[in-house]
Protein backbone atom coordinates (compact mmCIF):
# COMPACT_ATOMS: atom_id res chain seq x y z
CA UNK A 1 0.00 0.00 0.00
CA UNK A 2 1.40 3.20 -1.11
CA UNK A 3 1.04 6.42 0.60
CA UNK A 4 3.23 9.48 0.60
CA UNK A 5 6.03 7.25 -0.48
CA UNK A 6 5.18 5.30 2.88
CA UNK A 7 5.27 1.23 2.77
CA UNK A 8 2.93 0.35 5.31
CA UNK A 9 3.70 -3.38 6.58
CA UNK A 10 2.03 -5.80 8.76
CA UNK A 11 5.22 -8.64 10.08
CA UNK A 12 4.70 -7.81 13.57
CA UNK A 13 1.32 -8.16 14.24
CA UNK A 14 0.68 -10.67 11.80
CA UNK A 15 -1.39 -13.50 12.72
CA UNK A 16 0.27 -16.59 12.28
CA UNK A 17 0.45 -20.35 13.47
CA UNK A 18 2.99 -20.12 16.42
CA UNK A 19 3.09 -23.64 16.86
CA UNK A 20 3.52 -24.32 13.15
CA UNK A 21 6.65 -21.55 13.12
CA UNK A 22 7.92 -23.24 16.14
CA UNK A 23 8.09 -26.89 14.86
CA UNK A 24 9.73 -25.87 11.97
CA UNK A 25 12.50 -23.71 13.87
CA UNK A 26 12.63 -27.10 16.02
CA UNK A 27 13.58 -28.80 13.23
CA UNK A 28 16.24 -26.34 11.96
CA UNK A 29 19.88 -27.06 13.12
CA UNK A 30 21.05 -24.38 15.39
CA UNK A 31 23.76 -23.14 12.55
CA UNK A 32 20.81 -22.50 9.95
CA UNK A 33 18.67 -19.91 12.37
CA UNK A 34 21.52 -18.23 13.06
CA UNK A 35 22.33 -18.16 9.73
CA UNK A 36 18.90 -17.18 8.38
CA UNK A 37 19.44 -14.03 11.21
CA UNK A 38 22.88 -12.98 9.45
CA UNK A 39 21.47 -13.11 6.13
CA UNK A 40 18.77 -11.26 6.48
CA UNK A 41 20.35 -7.95 8.27
CA UNK A 42 17.66 -7.82 11.06
CA UNK A 43 19.43 -5.16 13.69
CA UNK A 44 18.74 -4.56 16.88
CA UNK A 45 15.26 -2.90 16.71
CA UNK A 46 15.65 -1.57 20.64
CA UNK A 47 17.80 1.30 18.94
CA UNK A 48 21.56 0.66 19.15
CA UNK A 49 21.24 -1.17 15.87
CA UNK A 50 23.80 -4.69 16.88
CA UNK A 51 23.10 -7.66 14.16
CA UNK A 52 20.86 -9.79 15.82
CA UNK A 53 22.50 -12.98 14.14
CA UNK A 54 25.54 -11.54 15.19
CA UNK A 55 24.98 -11.47 18.93
CA UNK A 56 23.05 -15.00 18.51
CA UNK A 57 26.96 -16.07 16.95
CA UNK A 58 29.12 -15.06 19.50
CA UNK A 59 26.55 -16.49 22.31
CA UNK A 60 26.74 -19.63 20.76
CA UNK A 61 30.06 -19.83 20.26
CA UNK A 62 30.52 -19.36 24.18
CA UNK A 63 31.33 -22.75 26.26
CA UNK A 64 29.01 -22.78 28.75
CA UNK A 65 26.84 -25.30 30.89
CA UNK A 66 24.35 -21.85 31.53
CA UNK A 67 23.81 -19.28 29.24
CA UNK A 68 20.45 -17.21 29.02
CA UNK A 69 18.28 -15.40 26.77
CA UNK A 70 17.26 -11.88 28.36
CA UNK A 71 14.24 -9.91 26.82
CA UNK A 72 14.71 -6.23 26.79
CA UNK A 73 11.08 -5.19 27.68
CA UNK A 74 12.23 -2.04 29.86
CA UNK A 75 10.95 0.49 27.59
CA UNK A 76 11.67 3.92 28.52
CA UNK A 77 13.02 6.09 25.89
CA UNK A 78 10.31 8.90 26.09
CA UNK A 79 8.21 8.27 22.74
CA UNK A 80 8.41 4.91 22.24
CA UNK A 81 5.77 2.30 23.39
CA UNK A 82 5.46 -0.03 20.87
CA UNK A 83 7.01 -3.13 22.94
CA UNK A 84 3.99 -2.54 25.21
CA UNK A 85 1.35 -2.76 22.32
CA UNK A 86 3.40 -6.05 21.08
CA UNK A 87 3.45 -7.38 24.45
CA UNK A 88 -0.01 -6.59 25.15
CA UNK A 89 -1.37 -8.10 21.26
CA UNK A 90 1.15 -10.91 20.47
CA UNK A 91 2.83 -12.02 23.52
CA UNK A 92 3.06 -15.66 22.16
CA UNK A 93 5.71 -14.41 19.43
CA UNK A 94 7.47 -12.34 21.55
CA UNK A 95 7.97 -15.70 23.55
CA UNK A 96 8.67 -17.81 20.45
CA UNK A 97 11.11 -15.21 19.64
CA UNK A 98 13.19 -16.24 22.61
CA UNK A 99 12.26 -19.73 22.53
CA UNK A 100 13.73 -19.87 19.22
CA UNK A 101 16.89 -17.83 19.81
CA UNK A 102 17.54 -20.10 23.02
CA UNK A 103 17.50 -22.93 20.55
CA UNK A 104 20.30 -21.63 18.36
CA UNK A 105 22.35 -20.52 21.15
CA UNK A 106 22.17 -22.66 23.46
CA UNK A 107 20.00 -21.56 26.02
CA UNK A 108 17.36 -23.55 28.50
CA UNK A 109 16.42 -20.21 30.27
CA UNK A 110 15.27 -17.09 29.23
CA UNK A 111 13.87 -13.86 31.67
CA UNK A 112 11.76 -11.09 30.30
CA UNK A 113 12.59 -7.77 32.40
CA UNK A 114 9.48 -5.82 32.14
CA UNK A 115 9.36 -2.38 33.24
CA UNK A 116 7.12 -1.56 36.44
CA UNK A 117 5.09 0.44 34.32
CA UNK A 118 3.50 -2.10 32.48
CA UNK A 119 2.76 -4.45 35.38
CA UNK A 120 -0.88 -3.94 34.84
CA UNK A 121 -0.42 -6.69 31.71
CA UNK A 122 1.16 -9.04 33.89
CA UNK A 123 -1.76 -11.20 34.95
CA UNK A 124 -2.70 -11.75 31.34
CA UNK A 125 0.87 -12.46 30.17
CA UNK A 126 1.47 -15.09 33.12
CA UNK A 127 -1.98 -16.96 31.29
CA UNK A 128 -0.85 -16.62 27.89
CA UNK A 129 2.45 -17.85 29.21
CA UNK A 130 1.30 -20.79 30.95
CA UNK A 131 -0.37 -21.55 27.40
CA UNK A 132 3.04 -20.66 25.47
CA UNK A 133 4.70 -23.57 27.59
CA UNK A 134 2.84 -25.93 27.47
CA UNK A 135 2.65 -25.70 23.38
CA UNK A 136 7.11 -25.61 23.04
CA UNK A 137 6.94 -28.38 25.51
CA UNK A 138 4.67 -30.73 23.14
CA UNK A 139 7.17 -29.49 20.17
CA UNK A 140 10.18 -30.54 22.34
CA UNK A 141 11.91 -27.29 23.29
CA UNK A 142 14.10 -27.42 26.66
CA UNK A 143 12.71 -23.64 27.52
CA UNK A 144 11.63 -22.01 30.22
CA UNK A 145 10.57 -18.42 30.32
CA UNK A 146 10.36 -16.11 33.72
CA UNK A 147 9.64 -12.76 33.92
CA UNK A 148 11.15 -10.06 36.26
CA UNK A 149 9.73 -6.67 37.05
CA UNK A 150 11.45 -3.12 36.72
CA UNK A 151 10.76 -0.67 39.18
CA UNK A 152 10.52 2.72 37.90
CA UNK A 153 14.87 3.25 36.59
CA UNK A 154 15.32 4.50 32.69
CA UNK A 155 18.95 3.10 33.14
CA UNK A 156 17.83 -0.36 33.27
CA UNK A 157 17.16 -0.34 29.83
CA UNK A 158 21.07 -0.41 29.36
CA UNK A 159 21.61 -3.98 29.27
CA UNK A 160 24.10 -4.71 31.81
CA UNK A 161 21.88 -2.35 34.23
CA UNK A 162 19.20 -4.77 33.34
CA UNK A 163 21.76 -7.42 33.81
CA UNK A 164 22.54 -5.96 37.52
CA UNK A 165 18.85 -5.51 38.26
CA UNK A 166 17.96 -9.19 37.63
CA UNK A 167 20.54 -9.84 40.17
CA UNK A 168 18.36 -8.30 42.78
CA UNK A 169 21.21 -4.97 43.04
CA UNK A 170 20.91 -1.12 41.99
CA UNK A 171 20.69 -0.70 38.30
CA UNK A 172 24.48 0.45 37.93
CA UNK A 173 26.07 -0.15 34.30
CA UNK A 174 28.95 -2.25 34.14
CA UNK A 175 32.33 -1.79 31.89
CA UNK A 176 32.52 -3.22 29.27
CA UNK A 177 34.10 -5.91 28.04
CA UNK A 178 33.43 -8.61 28.30
CA UNK A 179 30.11 -7.93 26.84
CA UNK A 180 26.93 -10.00 27.59
CA UNK A 181 28.03 -12.69 24.96
CA UNK A 182 30.47 -13.68 27.15
CA UNK A 183 29.10 -12.35 30.83
CA UNK A 184 25.78 -11.12 31.22
CA UNK A 185 23.41 -12.08 33.69
CA UNK A 186 24.56 -14.38 36.38
CA UNK A 187 28.17 -13.52 34.49
CA UNK A 188 27.19 -16.59 32.26
CA UNK A 189 26.84 -15.49 28.47
CA UNK A 190 23.74 -13.97 27.61
CA UNK A 191 21.97 -12.78 24.55
CA UNK A 192 19.84 -10.11 25.11
CA UNK A 193 17.44 -9.05 22.54
CA UNK A 194 14.47 -6.28 21.93
CA UNK A 195 10.59 -7.88 22.52
CA UNK A 196 10.95 -6.29 18.42
CA UNK A 197 13.95 -7.76 17.67
CA UNK A 198 12.70 -11.07 19.50
CA UNK A 199 9.28 -11.10 17.27
CA UNK A 200 11.12 -10.18 13.86
CA UNK A 201 13.45 -13.11 14.33
CA UNK A 202 10.65 -15.63 14.70
CA UNK A 203 8.88 -14.03 11.42
CA UNK A 204 12.19 -14.12 9.31
CA UNK A 205 12.17 -18.26 10.37
CA UNK A 206 8.29 -17.66 9.46
CA UNK A 207 8.88 -15.84 6.01
CA UNK A 208 12.92 -17.02 4.80
CA UNK A 209 15.72 -14.64 5.21
CA UNK A 210 14.99 -13.79 1.48
CA UNK A 211 11.82 -12.23 2.01
CA UNK A 212 12.49 -9.85 4.77
CA UNK A 213 15.72 -8.34 2.70
CA UNK A 214 12.99 -7.61 0.55
CA UNK A 215 12.15 -4.91 2.35
CA UNK A 216 14.20 -1.20 3.75
CA UNK A 217 17.73 -0.71 2.37
CA UNK A 218 21.02 -1.87 2.49
CA UNK A 219 22.07 -0.20 6.11
CA UNK A 220 18.15 -0.98 7.60
CA UNK A 221 16.59 -4.56 6.23
CA UNK A 222 13.08 -4.70 7.05
CA UNK A 223 10.18 -2.81 8.60
CA UNK A 224 10.53 -1.43 12.04
CA UNK A 225 6.98 -0.38 14.42
CA UNK A 226 7.38 3.49 15.02
CA UNK A 227 6.12 4.94 18.33
CA UNK A 228 4.25 7.96 16.38
CA UNK A 229 3.35 10.87 19.25
CA UNK A 230 3.38 14.78 19.41
CA UNK A 231 1.96 17.01 17.14
CA UNK A 232 -0.18 15.17 14.98
CA UNK A 233 -3.76 14.38 13.98
CA UNK A 234 -2.77 10.02 13.93
CA UNK A 235 -0.85 9.33 17.26
CA UNK A 236 -0.47 5.75 17.28
CA UNK A 237 1.55 2.59 16.05
CA UNK A 238 2.01 2.43 12.85
CA UNK A 239 4.84 -0.56 11.09
CA UNK A 240 6.73 0.98 8.16
CA UNK A 241 9.19 -0.33 5.45
CA UNK A 242 12.86 1.17 7.02
CA UNK A 243 14.78 3.54 4.25
CA UNK A 244 12.07 6.79 4.47
CA UNK A 245 12.78 10.41 5.00
CA UNK A 246 11.96 12.28 7.66
CA UNK A 247 9.97 14.73 4.55
CA UNK A 248 7.58 11.34 4.29
CA UNK A 249 6.94 10.90 7.25
CA UNK A 250 6.01 14.45 7.87
CA UNK A 251 4.04 13.95 5.13
CA UNK A 252 2.04 11.18 6.43
CA UNK A 253 1.85 12.08 10.16
CA UNK A 254 2.36 15.97 10.57
CA UNK A 255 -0.03 18.57 11.16
CA UNK A 256 0.86 20.68 8.28
CA UNK A 257 2.54 23.18 10.64
CA UNK A 258 5.51 20.58 11.55
CA UNK A 259 8.89 22.15 12.55
CA UNK A 260 11.01 19.84 14.08
CA UNK A 261 10.53 15.80 14.39
CA UNK A 262 12.43 14.33 17.40
CA UNK A 263 13.91 10.84 16.25
CA UNK A 264 14.81 8.43 18.63
CA UNK A 265 13.24 9.88 21.72
CA UNK A 266 15.14 11.95 24.33
CA UNK A 267 18.56 10.11 23.71
CA UNK A 268 17.87 10.85 19.93
CA UNK A 269 18.05 13.77 17.31
CA UNK A 270 16.08 16.49 16.72
CA UNK A 271 15.43 17.23 12.76
CA UNK A 272 14.64 20.82 12.16
CA UNK A 273 12.26 21.33 8.82
CA UNK A 274 15.24 22.64 6.74
CA UNK A 275 16.77 19.14 6.89
CA UNK A 276 13.64 17.05 6.59
CA UNK A 277 13.80 15.66 2.71
CA UNK A 278 17.29 14.94 3.37
CA UNK A 279 17.69 12.91 6.22
CA UNK A 280 16.66 8.87 6.06
CA UNK A 281 15.16 7.44 9.32
CA UNK A 282 17.52 4.73 9.70
CA UNK A 283 20.98 3.61 10.33
CA UNK A 284 22.19 5.63 7.77
CA UNK A 285 20.59 8.94 8.84
CA UNK A 286 18.88 9.18 11.78
CA UNK A 287 18.75 5.79 13.99
CA UNK A 288 15.43 5.44 16.08
CA UNK A 289 14.18 2.33 18.19
CA UNK A 290 10.79 3.61 17.44
CA UNK A 291 10.17 6.85 18.80
CA UNK A 292 8.99 9.60 16.63
CA UNK A 293 7.70 12.88 18.04
CA UNK A 294 6.23 15.82 16.07
CA UNK A 295 6.57 19.26 17.04
CA UNK A 296 4.84 22.21 14.98
CA UNK A 297 5.55 25.78 15.64
CA UNK A 298 3.15 26.98 18.37
CA UNK A 299 6.11 24.62 20.30
CA UNK A 300 9.37 26.10 22.25
CA UNK A 301 11.90 24.12 21.77
CA UNK A 302 13.61 25.34 24.90
CA UNK A 303 10.99 23.90 26.43
CA UNK A 304 11.43 20.39 24.62
CA UNK A 305 15.38 20.78 25.38
CA UNK A 306 14.75 21.41 29.23
CA UNK A 307 12.16 18.76 29.46
CA UNK A 308 14.65 16.25 28.16
CA UNK A 309 17.34 17.41 30.25
CA UNK A 310 14.94 17.46 33.13
CA UNK A 311 14.58 14.17 31.72
CA UNK A 312 17.96 13.09 32.19
CA UNK A 313 18.97 14.49 35.35
CA UNK A 314 16.76 12.42 37.23
CA UNK A 315 17.43 9.33 35.10
CA UNK A 316 21.42 9.29 35.05
CA UNK A 317 22.21 6.66 38.07
CA UNK A 318 24.75 8.62 39.53
CA UNK A 319 27.77 6.56 39.26
CA UNK A 320 29.93 8.13 36.80
CA UNK A 321 30.88 12.12 37.38
CA UNK A 322 30.64 13.11 33.31
CA UNK A 323 26.90 12.29 33.06
CA UNK A 324 25.67 12.67 36.87
CA UNK A 325 27.41 16.20 36.86
CA UNK A 326 26.92 16.59 33.04
CA UNK A 327 23.32 16.47 33.01
CA UNK A 328 22.72 18.99 35.78
CA UNK A 329 25.04 21.45 34.96
CA UNK A 330 23.73 21.07 31.06
CA UNK A 331 19.65 21.73 32.31
CA UNK A 332 21.05 24.67 34.71
CA UNK A 333 23.15 26.26 32.08
CA UNK A 334 20.62 26.21 29.44
CA UNK A 335 18.38 27.95 32.26
CA UNK A 336 20.88 30.36 32.94
CA UNK A 337 21.23 31.42 29.14
CA UNK A 338 17.33 31.71 28.68
CA UNK A 339 16.99 34.12 31.91
CA UNK A 340 20.05 36.07 30.87
CA UNK A 341 22.35 35.33 33.84
CA UNK A 342 24.76 33.57 31.48
CA UNK A 343 25.82 35.28 27.69
CA UNK A 344 24.58 33.11 25.15
CA UNK A 345 28.18 32.45 24.49
CA UNK A 346 28.05 30.00 26.91
CA UNK A 347 26.30 27.56 24.99
CA UNK A 348 29.14 27.38 23.05
CA UNK A 349 31.09 25.57 26.32
CA UNK A 350 27.78 23.61 27.09
CA UNK A 351 28.40 21.94 23.84
CA UNK A 352 32.22 20.79 24.94
CA UNK A 353 30.56 19.35 27.77
CA UNK A 354 27.84 17.53 25.96
CA UNK A 355 31.01 16.44 23.67
CA UNK A 356 32.88 15.52 26.84
CA UNK A 357 30.26 13.75 28.22
CA UNK A 358 30.09 11.50 25.09
CA UNK A 359 33.69 10.74 25.08
CA UNK A 360 33.71 10.14 29.00
CA UNK A 361 30.63 8.70 30.17
CA UNK A 362 30.35 5.08 31.07
CA UNK A 363 27.00 4.41 28.98
CA UNK A 364 25.30 4.45 26.44
CA UNK A 365 22.59 7.42 28.79
CA UNK A 366 25.51 9.66 29.44
CA UNK A 367 26.93 9.27 26.19
CA UNK A 368 23.78 10.14 24.23
CA UNK A 369 22.31 13.54 26.13
CA UNK A 370 24.54 15.18 23.73
CA UNK A 371 22.57 14.14 20.36
CA UNK A 372 19.09 15.72 21.52
CA UNK A 373 21.24 18.55 22.94
CA UNK A 374 23.52 19.65 20.45
CA UNK A 375 20.84 18.84 17.36
CA UNK A 376 18.55 21.48 19.29
CA UNK A 377 20.49 24.17 20.35
CA UNK A 378 22.36 24.26 16.96
CA UNK A 379 19.04 24.00 15.08
CA UNK A 380 17.20 26.20 17.02
CA UNK A 381 19.54 28.49 18.85
CA UNK A 382 17.47 31.45 19.42
CA UNK A 383 14.55 29.52 20.89
CA UNK A 384 17.01 28.81 23.39
CA UNK A 385 18.22 32.47 23.97
CA UNK A 386 15.42 34.42 23.52
CA UNK B 1 2.99 2.73 59.07
CA UNK B 2 1.75 -0.87 58.83
CA UNK B 3 3.30 -3.87 60.67
CA UNK B 4 5.12 -5.93 58.42
CA UNK B 5 4.39 -8.90 60.74
CA UNK B 6 4.95 -12.18 58.87
CA UNK B 7 4.58 -10.85 55.58
CA UNK B 8 8.71 -10.21 55.00
CA UNK B 9 9.25 -14.15 55.55
CA UNK B 10 6.34 -15.62 53.91
CA UNK B 11 7.56 -13.44 50.87
CA UNK B 12 11.45 -14.90 51.51
CA UNK B 13 9.90 -18.34 51.58
CA UNK B 14 8.08 -18.00 48.38
CA UNK B 15 10.90 -16.05 46.03
CA UNK B 16 13.83 -17.56 47.68
CA UNK B 17 17.12 -16.47 50.02
CA UNK B 18 19.29 -15.54 47.34
CA UNK B 19 20.29 -12.18 46.57
CA UNK B 20 18.93 -12.02 43.57
CA UNK B 21 15.49 -12.21 45.06
CA UNK B 22 15.42 -8.78 46.79
CA UNK B 23 13.77 -6.87 44.43
CA UNK B 24 10.90 -9.13 43.80
CA UNK B 25 10.49 -9.36 47.48
CA UNK B 26 10.75 -5.57 48.35
CA UNK B 27 8.38 -5.74 45.14
CA UNK B 28 5.88 -7.57 46.46
CA UNK B 29 6.46 -5.70 50.06
CA UNK B 30 5.19 -2.46 47.99
CA UNK B 31 2.42 -4.28 45.96
CA UNK B 32 0.47 -4.63 49.17
CA UNK B 33 1.73 -1.75 51.23
CA UNK B 34 2.59 1.28 48.64
CA UNK B 35 6.19 1.80 49.78
CA UNK B 36 8.69 0.23 51.98
CA UNK B 37 9.30 1.65 56.36
CA UNK B 38 13.02 1.10 58.21
CA UNK B 39 11.49 -1.86 59.91
CA UNK B 40 10.23 -3.95 56.61
CA UNK B 41 14.01 -2.84 55.20
CA UNK B 42 15.66 -4.32 58.12
CA UNK B 43 13.17 -7.50 58.51
CA UNK B 44 14.31 -8.11 54.25
CA UNK B 45 17.70 -7.80 55.42
CA UNK B 46 17.48 -10.28 58.01
CA UNK B 47 15.44 -12.96 55.81
CA UNK B 48 18.48 -12.49 52.94
CA UNK B 49 21.70 -12.31 55.35
CA UNK B 50 22.76 -9.11 53.99
CA UNK B 51 23.00 -5.49 55.49
CA UNK B 52 19.95 -3.19 55.99
CA UNK B 53 22.06 -0.82 54.38
CA UNK B 54 22.51 -2.72 51.14
CA UNK B 55 18.72 -3.00 50.95
CA UNK B 56 17.56 0.39 51.55
CA UNK B 57 20.75 1.30 48.83
CA UNK B 58 19.23 -1.10 46.09
CA UNK B 59 15.52 0.12 47.63
CA UNK B 60 16.19 3.84 46.96
CA UNK B 61 17.45 3.23 43.74
CA UNK B 62 14.61 2.41 42.09
CA UNK B 63 11.62 5.59 42.07
CA UNK B 64 8.75 2.67 42.34
CA UNK B 65 10.19 1.37 45.65
CA UNK B 66 9.10 3.92 47.66
CA UNK B 67 10.91 4.36 51.29
CA UNK B 68 8.78 7.34 52.15
CA UNK B 69 5.19 6.82 53.38
CA UNK B 70 3.05 6.31 50.38
CA UNK B 71 -1.12 6.65 50.63
CA UNK B 72 -3.18 3.43 49.59
CA UNK B 73 -3.62 5.18 45.68
CA UNK B 74 -0.48 6.39 44.51
CA UNK B 75 -1.47 8.70 41.52
CA UNK B 76 2.08 9.25 39.20
CA UNK B 77 1.24 11.66 36.59
CA UNK B 78 3.58 11.48 33.62
CA UNK B 79 5.48 14.68 33.21
CA UNK B 80 7.75 14.13 29.95
CA UNK B 81 7.36 15.87 27.08
CA UNK B 82 4.05 14.61 24.97
CA UNK B 83 1.69 14.62 28.19
CA UNK B 84 3.52 18.17 29.15
CA UNK B 85 2.29 19.34 25.86
CA UNK B 86 -1.05 18.08 25.93
CA UNK B 87 -1.83 19.08 29.61
CA UNK B 88 -0.58 17.38 32.32
CA UNK B 89 -0.54 21.11 33.99
CA UNK B 90 -4.29 21.00 34.43
CA UNK B 91 -4.25 17.40 35.50
CA UNK B 92 -2.18 18.22 38.14
CA UNK B 93 -4.19 21.55 39.12
CA UNK B 94 -7.31 19.25 39.24
CA UNK B 95 -5.65 17.20 40.93
CA UNK B 96 -4.45 19.10 43.63
CA UNK B 97 -7.86 20.89 44.19
CA UNK B 98 -9.34 17.54 44.48
CA UNK B 99 -7.02 16.08 46.80
CA UNK B 100 -6.30 19.24 48.83
CA UNK B 101 -2.57 18.36 48.15
CA UNK B 102 0.74 19.26 46.36
CA UNK B 103 2.58 17.31 44.05
CA UNK B 104 4.72 14.93 46.93
CA UNK B 105 2.55 14.29 49.23
CA UNK B 106 0.22 12.54 50.77
CA UNK B 107 -3.84 13.24 51.69
CA UNK B 108 -3.97 13.32 55.90
CA UNK B 109 -6.38 10.26 55.95
CA UNK B 110 -3.37 8.02 54.04
CA UNK B 111 -6.04 7.39 50.77
CA UNK B 112 -3.56 9.37 48.19
CA UNK B 113 -0.18 10.10 47.20
CA UNK B 114 0.02 12.52 44.57
CA UNK B 115 3.43 12.18 42.34
CA UNK B 116 4.84 12.69 39.11
CA UNK B 117 6.86 10.76 37.24
CA UNK B 118 9.07 10.19 34.01
CA UNK B 119 7.58 8.85 30.49
CA UNK B 120 4.86 5.99 31.01
CA UNK B 121 4.70 4.81 27.57
CA UNK B 122 1.50 6.16 26.61
CA UNK B 123 2.34 8.83 25.12
CA UNK B 124 -0.11 8.77 21.68
CA UNK B 125 -2.81 8.83 24.44
CA UNK B 126 -1.09 11.60 26.27
CA UNK B 127 -1.51 12.99 29.10
CA UNK B 128 -1.22 9.89 31.06
CA UNK B 129 -1.20 9.07 34.61
CA UNK B 130 -0.80 5.73 36.59
CA UNK B 131 -2.55 4.95 39.74
CA UNK B 132 -0.93 2.33 41.45
CA UNK B 133 -0.84 -0.43 38.28
CA UNK B 134 -3.17 0.76 36.27
CA UNK B 135 -3.01 3.31 33.24
CA UNK B 136 -5.41 6.30 32.72
CA UNK B 137 -4.93 7.82 29.17
CA UNK B 138 -6.17 10.62 27.17
CA UNK B 139 -7.24 12.68 30.06
CA UNK B 140 -8.90 15.77 31.08
CA UNK B 141 -9.88 17.93 34.25
CA UNK B 142 -13.58 16.08 34.17
CA UNK B 143 -12.02 12.68 33.02
CA UNK B 144 -9.77 12.60 36.41
CA UNK B 145 -11.96 13.74 38.49
CA UNK B 146 -14.59 11.36 37.80
CA UNK B 147 -11.66 8.90 38.06
CA UNK B 148 -10.19 9.77 41.67
CA UNK B 149 -14.37 10.92 42.32
CA UNK B 150 -14.58 6.62 42.17
CA UNK B 151 -11.59 5.85 44.25
CA UNK B 152 -12.52 8.21 46.96
CA UNK B 153 -15.73 5.49 47.07
CA UNK B 154 -14.01 2.60 47.31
Amino acid sequence: MENNGLNKVDLIFEKIDAKQVLSKAFKMSNADIIQNMLDSGLKGRGGAGFPTGLKWKYTAAEKSAEKYIVCNADEGEPGTFKDREILDRVSVKVHGGMAIAGKAIGAKTGIVYLRGEYRYLLPKLMIELDAFHRMIHEIGFDFNIQYRMGSGAYICGEESALFESIEGKRGEPRNKPPYPTVSGVFEKPTSINNVETLVTAMMIIFHGSKNFTQYGTKDSRGSKVFSVSGDTPTPGIFELELGMTVQQFVNEFGDGDTKAVQVGGASGFCVPRKKFAETIIGFEGVPTGGSMKLFNSSRSMYNVLHNYLDFFAEESCGQCTPCRVGCQQLLKGVEKVKKGESKSTYLSELVKLADTMKIAAKCGLGQSVGNAFKSIVSNFKEEIIY
Amino acid sequence: MYQVGNLVKELSDKHGHARENLIPILQDIVQKHNYLTDEAMVEVAKELDISAAEVYGTASFYTFLDTQVRGKYVIRVCKTITCSMKGKSDIIHTLEDILKIKVGETTADRQFSLIETNCIGWCHKAPAVLINDMPYTELTPEKISDIIKDYMKK
